[in-house]
């Protein structure tokens, strides 16, 4: 398969590879996907609970180079972003700008599912949401 | 020696032609164009005779007389016509066949198209290691039995089967035994006297030959082998395959079946030599890495490994100056991992993340080397960038116990 010169780009180079203390209460911590699916990414953000602008975002990635880039590229986007608006960043947005093909979309979803677990994460944590086992057992279901 | 890039490591794929086939396939296109099917001119003669040379030196390869080779396009075509041509040929005396789960699609999309018409087939588990156990089909043999199909060695693996003994078994329930011989012929000993086998596909490009071109064993006698064509014409190769001599392409499978035949003790320790320089270089290097299928069963040129927490199309697009195949998803057009390691009891996890190198007559041992080296470097990088590599090494999570949410 040829990939697209930016998905090599972000394969050769991937931006904020790596991780945040996920015992932070400012960090939020997303981790979706599957081993056996050949996909699981990690995404963590470190929010300023006052202006809820995301100040550092960190990713790990196991899966093709397009889900690599996909993450990588979603750091990117959501750094200095404020919450709400890394939440209006659609998996679509990410395709466009990484040329996906059709068999890689899921890639692409998989990067905005963790932005929204991340997300999710960091608003349980500061209790604007559901406690994180409750919503892990739901999950899980 | 230096090193040209990229380095084919994908041998079971297709190899290289051996200049010495093309040389001796060359005067078959233009000076002995003719058709081996005129019997009345010098030209017919001459190609005639090329195409007999070749069917002699197919014959000696596999220890078989010229008058039991067909010549066919290739191992697909000589899948389906051993197995139809016996299915169709014998329907009245059974219409039950046995194949194992690790065989070529091209037998297994065969057997399947024949259980739609009313064939039974009975698909037998593999061991761990790759292999069938022998009791497995001993328990599975009917009256109703006709055909047994198993492959010599498999393509993904390269894991061989226990032939010899299967022949014995299919001999003793006078069953006969067809073997899809593709990856085996040339490098190891095939030899159907030995191995009791009736019907055995051959496939020249994977042996320095031409591609389009490929023969079915057919045993004439004790017992002889009787099949229903599937190619109606004019009636060559003894009525069992029309349609016009492909001759350049028969004298070069010959001819490659031929340098095989010469030269097989050599390269096989050239070759083992080199892949246990990889196999070692690797695994000595990185840690849970683990080879799929057995390796005391195994073709001397194979190495099949898992590269835990590394996704294996990632691990491709990082040795993209290298040529390998990977059993991940990602890489097939099904988005399924290999069937052949899920066979094997491989989970769909390490399944991802396994490499194939096929090595091959002109690979050196500075290109093996090269791959190591390679392959050490991207996996390390990778591994950190795996999620799963981190909470394996730094928080001690047995990744596959974990409740993953899937879609």
């Amino acid at each position: 398969m040829a990939y697209s010169d930016k998905v090599i780009d972000h394969y050769n180079n991937p931006r904020n590879v790596g991780s945040l203390d996920k015992k932070d209460q400012n960090v939020g911590t997303g981790l979706v996907g599957a081993p056996e699916c050949g996909d699981v990414m990690k995404l963590q953000m470190k929010i300023n609970p006052e202006t809820r602008v995301i100040e550092d975002a960190k990713f790990k990635t196991f899966g093709c180079g397009s889900a690599i880039a996909s993450s990588s590229l979603a750091t990117e986007w959501v750094r200095g972003k404020t919450v709400e608006e890394a939440l209006a960043i659609k998996n679509t947005d990410i395709v466009r700008e990484l040329s996906l093909p059709p068999v890689k979309i899921h890639c692409s979803v998989l990067a905005e599912d963790a932005i929204k677990a991340a997300i999710s994460d960091w608003k349980k944590k500061a209790g604007e949401e559901q406690t994180a086992e409750a919503s892990a057992t739901s999950a899980h279901s | 020696m230096a090193i040209k890039l990229p380095i084919y490591f994908d041998n079971h794929a297709t190899t290289q032609v051996d200049p010495r086939v093309i040389d001796a396939m060359l005067p078959y296109f233009n000076e002995k164009f003719g058709n081996a099917a005129s019997r009345n001119h010098a030209f017919g003669w001459v190609a005639e005779e090329g195409v007999e040379e070749a069917r002699a030196q197919v014959a000696q390869l596999i220890n078989a007389t010229p008058k039991e080779i067909v010549i066919t396009s290739g191992a697909t075509e000589s899948d389906n016509l051993a197995i139809k041509g016996v299915a169709a040929m014998y329907r009245e005396k059974g219409n039950h066949i046995i194949t194992q789960v690790t065989e070529h699609k091209a037998v297994l999309d065969t057997c399947k198209r024949l259980e739609k018409e009313g064939y039974e087939v009975t698909y037998l588990p593999v061991e761990k290691d790759g292999r069938i156990n022998l009791d497995d089909l001993r328990r599975a043999i009917t009256p109703k039995t006709i055909l047994i199909t198993i492959m010599y060695a498999n393509n993904e693996i390269g894991v061989i089967q226990p032939i010899a003994e299967i022949g014995k078994i299919a001999k003793e329930k006078g069953i006969f035994f067809h073997v899809d011989g593709v990856q085996a012929i040339g490098k190891i000993p095939v030899d159907v006297q030995k191995d009791g086998i009736d019907l055995l596909s051959i496939s020249a490009h994977k042996l320095y030959g031409p591609k389009g071109v490929g023969a079915l064993y057919v045993r004439r006698k004790n017992p002889r082998v009787q099949l229903t064509a599937i190619i109606d014409g004019g009636g060559h190769e003894r009525g069992m395959r029309s349609g016009t001599l492909n001759v350049p392409g028969i004298v070069g499978l010959g001819k490659a079946c031929d340098l095989c035949r010469q030269e097989m003790a050599e390269e096989t320790v050239k070759l083992s030599g080199l892949r246990d320089r990889l196999k070692n270089g690797i695994m000595g290097k990185l840690d849970e890495t683990y080879i799929n299928g057995s390796i005391e069963h195994r073709l001397p040129h194979n190495i099949n490994i898992s590269f835990a927490y590394v996704e294996g199309e990632s691990l491709l697009m990082g040795i993209n100056d290298i040529a390998v195949s990977s059993g991940s998803a990602c890489t097939s057009a099904t988005l399924e991992p290999s069937y052949v390691l899920k066979a094997l009891g491989v989970g769909e996890d390490l399944a991802h993340t396994s490499i194939r190198f096929g090595l091959g007559r002109f690979n050196t041992v500075e290109e093996v080397d090269y791959v190591t080296g390679r392959v050490v470097e991207t996996v390390e990088r990778l591994r950190e960038l795996s999620p799963l590599y981190e909470m394996a090494k730094e928080e001690g999570i047995d990744v596959s116990k974990m409740n993953w949410k899937t879609a």
